[in-house]
């Protein structure tokens, strides 16, 4: 080939092809949820060993209303549906089609951010506080968490929603989209566990 | 100042001018020596007209390389802030016996004794580690740069971000007066209202957001960016141990981040996670901080067992013995690390089976570790040793390690824990490892790797000096420890009434001046090295016959580190190379595709400061504003979608050709 390859040794170098190691974002940022979901386990650790202590204070018989939980699950698990559909499209290259299903999630998301809080102040105002037991504080920090999740998932999906505006499905954008998509159903994951573990455990108790 | 103190709340939240501390004489000397030297600093830079390329070259840089050098240097010089800290303890105790009260006070000393720990793991062995594995990683795998050359950057400003917060409470306010891990209840909002603790809560926080994501960035370009033909078997040794190190991280300091941020709710909002009252559990902290706590531990150690490795085959002229039982007993020491976590507090009473399955689990630990230790030894055995400065830290690490694990042996049974839990022997214990191991293992690799970041050798006369002494001052400084250990001395006490006991500490005292005078002969040793930089030159760019593929480029590398991507057929690639005859081709470029520098890293960081003093001081404006201004900027950063370039095939052509012409200068 060229000085690189004597009679008895092999290719050393790449000469020709330009040797360009793309694609690591999707791993990359699977290993960025893994290390998120640590922090969920520590606040899911956290609520199995405080859930209990209630301090002489309300239990979660007391404070759910499992209707309303139901209600937000559906909004949360329609929005991953949406998500999805906006992958679809996305891989079709139709961008009109893939903002509108956007929209419909990031609606789907807000409503469920919506619900959350207002279940937050509805606790509150009855004196459920995060500083009346350690069950409490368990509760608000891993449900506010994964809120927290969702409200930066949505700030995102607005962010993304003007960026593929502005350039169209370029590769970037739809590796983002790619992204965030892992994301959202990462959140939807965590709070599968957080309503069987939470809500529908605690009540059963 | 304000007639209206609720203004001044509002613009200042709780900071006012007592919270400077004028009044203490040790602070105002340091206060004006840090002035002074800072001044001389920016002088300098103004002097020399540096501003331009210190911004353009380092601080905005995506260049592993750079990010990796900038890493090393902020553990250098956070060493000197916790070695001076550590001065003052050494001295506090060796005079505060009797009637003497020393020269500090319980406040303050208590101050000193948590920031000697939070920086020396956070901000020296942290930064040294991380810095050694991006400069060396992608060298060593024939990378170009990192998998997200920018998120290196942004990682390093986070990290510097902590330090900077953790410094400035030495000038304003206080620090934490709790020890390095900040137990609570103490740490709580009752115990420690002042603002210490949010000064290690907001500095820790930041800068470990900042090692997540650098763990996540060299897993992902272990990984995915090794050269063609490169098998995880034939992965380097010490990109091997980096990847689990960053294993470790990506799987340790989430959880360190979590506990933190419980804490912090605690303190700010009024939770009960961590409290006495109201369902609270103080040892959950202590178990989950520990889960962070123990890996971090082999997150420190397992990158020097890779600069050991890579040092003994190289100085040897071997082939590492035994590479592939390295390789296991390096994942098993990454697994059984977060299996171990509870011998911390054998004493919290989980029972004899709970503390019977970790002192286990502990001791089993030093099986891999010791054939870690047998493998160096092979390795030696019939090498040509070449007795170079490197191979001195791994020869003296390979002792000192050895005498450090088995007492780690011995506070890992239980019973004995009992007697020696919090006592100055669990000190020397783990001063033992990490200066003999961790602390050993970077100055090897800085002396290793030196020649090819910079192009020329560190001097080796100063580097023995500081060797000697560092060795010697380490022996000196902490058997005593060992002795007063097991006479039952508990750590962290700011005054002593036994007169027996004060020769201890009086020797202990002496070691650590012998340590200092280490550092001085390193510190002269790097002046020394510049100075003489021409007679210490290497144009080979592999002064050490080294055997691995970061020998096998320019010293320093190019910007684009490979002008072509090497070829791996075997493990010990470079070797292989310069065995078989390998011509380094001298014509037919490419152009390369390469990141473009960036200041959103910079920005990021000095907002993450301001941000950090915002809620430190419950100024909430000021944490709302940087806040917002986070989050604008990162978007930002996101709508920039020009972030590559092509360095030319005429420009790469011309750099090759200068290093043509110098090899063609040294070989005539």
């Amino acid at each position: 080939m060229t000085q690189a390859s004597t009679a008895d040794a092999p290719d050393f170098l790449d000469l020709e092809g330009e040797h360009h190691p793309e694609g690591s974002t999707m791993l990359g940022f699977w290993i960025y949820l893994m290390s998120d979901c640590l922090i969920f386990a520590v606040l899911f650790a956290t609520y199995a060993v405080l859930g209990r202590s209630y301090a002489a204070g309300p239990s979660p018989k007391d404070l759910f209303d499992l209707p309303i939980v139901a209600v937000n699950t559906s909004m949360l698990l329609f929005s991953s549906i949406t998500y999805g559909f906006a992958m679809l499209e996305m891989e079709k290259g139709d961008l009109s089609k893939t903002q509108l299903w956007l929209a419909v999630t990031g609606l789907f998301g807000a409503a469920f951010v919506g619900l959350e809080l207002w279940e937050f102040s509805h606790l509150i105002h009855e004196g459920a506080t995060p500083q009346r037991s350690g069950f409490l504080s368990a509760f608000f920090t891993l449900v506010g968490t994964h809120g927290l999740h969702v409200t930066f998932g949505l700030i995102w999906l607005v962010t993304l929603m003007i960026q593929t505006r502005l350039r169209g499905l370029v590769p970037e954008n739809k590796r983002r989209l790619m992204c965030l998509s892992m994301f959202w159903h990462f959140l939807d994951v965590i709070w599968i566990g957080v309503f069987t573990f939470v809500y529908l455990m605690g009540v059963l108790q | 100042m304000f007639a209206n103190t609720d203004l001044q709340h509002l613009l200042f939240g709780r900071l006012t001018l007592e919270d400077i501390p004028f009044h203490e004489p040790i602070l105002q000397v340091t206060f004006a020596g840090v002035a002074i030297g800072g001044i001389a600093v920016l002088a300098a830079i103004t002097y020399f007209r540096f501003w331009g390329p210190l911004w353009r070259d380092w601080l905005t840089s995506v260049d592993h390389k750079k990010i990796g050098i900038m890493y090393v240097v902020l553990a250098l010089v956070m060493l000197l802030r916790g070695f001076a800290d550590a001065l003052l303890m050494r001295s506090q105790q060796a005079i505060a016996f009797g009637a003497n009260e020393g020269y500090l006070p319980p406040h303050h000393y208590d101050q000193i004794f948590t920031a000697h720990g939070v920086i020396m793991i956070f901000f020296v062995a942290m930064p040294f580690v991380t810095g050694l594995m991006n400069y060396v990683v992608p060298l060593q795998i024939g990378a170009r740069d990192v998998a997200f050359p920018f998120l290196n950057n942004f990682s390093f400003w986070m990290t510097v971000s902590g330090a900077v917060t953790v410094m400035i409470s030495l000038f304003i306010g206080e620090f934490a007066r709790t020890g390095w891990l900040a137990y609570p209840p103490l740490s709580g909002a009752d115990m420690s209202p002042g603002v210490g603790v949010d000064y290690y809560i907001w500095g820790l926080q930041i800068a470990g957001i900042g090692t997540t994501l650098s763990g996540i960035n060299l897993i992902a370009t272990i990984v995915k960016m090794r050269a063609p033909g490169m098998s995880m078997m034939k992965l380097p040794i010490f990109t091997w141990t980096s990847l689990c190190t960053n294993v470790l991280i990506v799987a340790a300091f989430p959880i360190l981040g979590a506990v933190l941020a419980l804490l912090t709710l605690d303190r700010y909002v009024g939770t009960h996670f961590f409290t006495n009252d109201l369902g609270g559990n103080p040892m959950m902290y202590f178990n989950l901080i520990w889960i962070w706590g123990h890996p971090e531990v082999y997150i420190l150690i397992l990158p020097a067992f890779g600069v050991f490795s890579e040092v003994t085959s190289a100085f040897c002229g071997k082939r590492l013995f035994g590479y592939t039982s390295m390789v296991y007993a390096t994942i098993v020491i990454t697994i059984l690390s977060y299996l171990v976590w509870l011998h911390h507090f054998f004493t919290m009473g989980s029972g004899a089976s709970v503390n019977s399955f970790f002192g286990i689990t502990t001791m089993i630990i030093s099986i891999p570790t010791g054939a870690k230790i047998f493998n160096w030894l092979f390795t030696m055995y019939r090498g040509r040793i070449r007795f170079d400065v490197p191979m001195l830290w791994t020869v003296s690490f390979m002792v000192t390690f050895v005498i450090g694990g088995m007492t780690g042996v011995l506070l890992a049974v239980p019973p004995a824990d009992f007697v020696l839990h919090n006592s100055l022997f669990l000190i020397a214990h783990f001063h033992n490892v990490i200066i003999g191991g961790v602390l050993f293992g970077m100055f090897a690799g800085v002396n290793y790797w030196f020649p090819k970041a910079f192009g020329f050798k560190l001097d080796p006369f100063w580097g023995k000096v500081s060797f000697w002494f560092w060795t010697i001052g380490f022996y000196v400084a902490f058997m005593p420890l060992y002795v007063l250990g097991l006479m039952g001395v508990t750590r962290r006490a700011q005054h002593f009434d036994d007169p027996s006991l004060q020769i201890w500490f009086v020797i202990a005292a002496i070691g650590a001046g012998l340590i200092a005078l280490g550092i001085g002969a390193m510190i002269v040793q790097f002046a020394v090295s510049i100075k003489n930089r021409e007679a210490l030159r290497d144009v080979t760019g592999d002064p050490w016959e080294g055997r691995t593929l970061e020998w096998s480029t320019s010293s320093p590398p190019p910007d684009y580190n490979f002008a072509f991507t090497p070829v791996v057929h075997n493990l010990d690639a470079w070797w292989e190379m310069k065995s078989r005859g390998f011509q380094r081709p001298l014509q037919g470029y490419k152009p390369i595709h390469m990141p473009k520098n960036t200041a959103t890293g910079v920005i990021l960081g000095v907002i993450s400061i301001a941000f950090s003093f915002a809620m430190i001081w419950y100024i909430w404006w000021l944490a709302a504003l940087t806040f917002v201004a986070t989050l604008v900027v990162a978007i930002g950063h996101t709508f920039n979608y020009n972030r590559d370039f092509y360095i030319p095939a005429d420009t790469v052509s011309r750099t090759e050709q200068q290093r043509t012409r110098a090899l063609a200068a040294v070989r005539a």
